[in-house]
């Protein structure tokens, strides 16, 4: 199980100044989910074109199944199945039409699982894509993408601007696609309730950095918080050991702090504090303190709350 | 089966579908024998992984609260008993942690505590019988 399905390595890209990817190193097994999430801007989009061979790499290499996807699109291609952040497709062809468009191109393609996924999203086959709605036509573009059942399925923001109902039905069609036994998932998220709920792994990107890359129990594991109180009031934020962001005021702190708790425990009773509660920090606490860090090199930074 | 998953307070979700698990054995919700919910049945209705269910089966498996058979399902295990009164007891022992912890924060202590307790379960007993009595006086 430890094949490796994605191999990006050292990967850079600017838009003129910009840099939208900076040395990023970023790999996926087969059979697991993976969360990509940053802030908009981040360079999520970026990478997953150059997984998909749209962009082609500047410097560091990209490989898919083994494969570079630029160099042998049809290669790579045929085993993934992608979901854009815009859903483009075209407007002027019917639902059947696309989906006969889209299955001539795949080999594999399943129409039997295709009309099944149209009665679950109860789609007329005869509707023209222009007069869907936005979440229909969120639908349609997945089940284009999805019913060659490809080996690697790559989603960008697949939930991105859908109510709850059409999300809840879009991420069971994921949660189906990820449960055939094998398939390797990699989606990008800004909402970090979903990609808790569906990654194996998450990883961050910050201004075009890999900020964290881990497995979501290690990140639950090793990042804590901690609501402090003091015998007396810290008028500036308290130094803690391993903490990764203080925030408070007065006699009252709180903290996310970054793996095992003793030295820290240590450093609150220097300070004559005592811990209220503690528990693991949640992954959008994890993503707060992560996307905060000024610099990947400050092993503490202190962040002061208001 | 009904499980919730919260992810707001950093449990992580395989953790989370475990102690249900077990909160439901230990309170004889699941009964020994009982067939739970296939890992891909699970797994759409929470909306998660199903690598996170696999998960979390198999540490139920690995403490002997669950049992599977080969190509026939998940199971409660039969000989509950011992463990369901560790169970019981770790369940009661983690509330009375949060109890003990909140009492402290308000500067109650234990002995405080305990008489509280005590006072509380009178109070609770009498608007039951009230409740009774109440509820009798209508029948007739």
């Amino acid at each position: 199980m430890s094949e490796l399905v994605v191999e990006v390595n050292n990967l850079s890209r600017s838009f003129g100044k910009t840099k939208a990817l900076d040395c990023v190193d970023f790999q996926a097994s087969r059979g697991k989910v993976y969360g990509l999430v940053g802030a908009n801007g981040a360079g999520k989009t970026t990478l997953i074109k150059h997984m998909l061979g749209l962009m082609r790499a500047k410097s560091g290499t990209v490989r898919i199944f083994g494969e570079d996807p630029v160099q042998n699109p049809q290669g790579v291609l045929k085993h993934i199945g992608y979901l854009s952040e815009d859903r483009d497709i075209p407007d002027w062809m019917s639902i059947d039409e696309l989906m006969r468009y889209t299955g001539a191109y795949h080999s594999s393609w399943d129409q039997g699982y295709a009309d099944e996924l149209l009665e679950t999203f109860t789609l007329d086959p005869n509707k023209k894509i222009s007069s869907l709605s936005r979440g229909m036509r969120a639908q349609v573009a997945l089940i284009s993408a999805i019913s060659h059942r490809p080996d690697l399925l790559i989603l960008d923001e697949p939930s991105s601007g859908l109510d709850a109902v059409v999300r809840k039905d879009i991420l069971n069609a994921v949660v189906r696609t990820i449960s055939e036994e094998g398939r390797t998932v990699i989606f990008s998220s800004h909402l970090l309730d979903e990609v808790e709920r569906l990654s194996d792994h998450v990883t961050m990107i910050h201004n075009g950095r890999v900020t964290l890359d881990s497995s979501l129990e290690l990140i639950n594991n090793s990042y804590h918080y901690s609501s402090i109180r003091f015998e007396n009031t810290q008028t500036t934020a308290p130094e803690l050991t391993d903490a990764v962001i203080v925030s408070g005021d007065g006699r009252f702190w709180s903290v996310i702090h970054h793996g095992s708790v003793e030295p820290f425990h240590d450093s609150i009773e220097n300070l004559r504090g005592e811990i209220v509660e503690s528990r693991n920090a949640t992954l959008e606490e994890v993503f707060v303190s992560r996307a905060s860090r000024r610099n990947g090199s400050h092993p503490i930074a202190t962040e002061v709350g208001k | 089966m009904n499980i919730t998953i919260n992810t707001k307070d950093g449990v992580p979700i395989y953790r989370q579908i475990a102690n249900q698990i077990r909160y439901m054995v230990a309170s004889k919700l699941l009964k020994p024998g009982e067939e739970i919910s296939p890992v891909r049945t699970l797994a759409l209705a929470l909306n998660v992984t199903p690598n996170t269910v696999v998960k979390a089966y198999d540490e139920l498996a690995a403490a002997g609260v669950i049992f599977k058979r080969r190509g026939a399902g998940t199971y409660i295990s039969d000989e509950q008993s011992p463990l369901a009164d560790r169970e019981r007891q770790r369940i009661i022992e983690a509330r009375i942690d949060t109890l003990l912890a909140e009492a402290h924060q308000l500067d109650f202590n234990a002995e405080d505590l305990l008489d509280l307790v005590r006072e509380r379960q009178l109070q609770l007993d009498a608007k039951k019988q009230t409740e009774k009595t109440a509820a009798e006086n209508l029948d007739e």
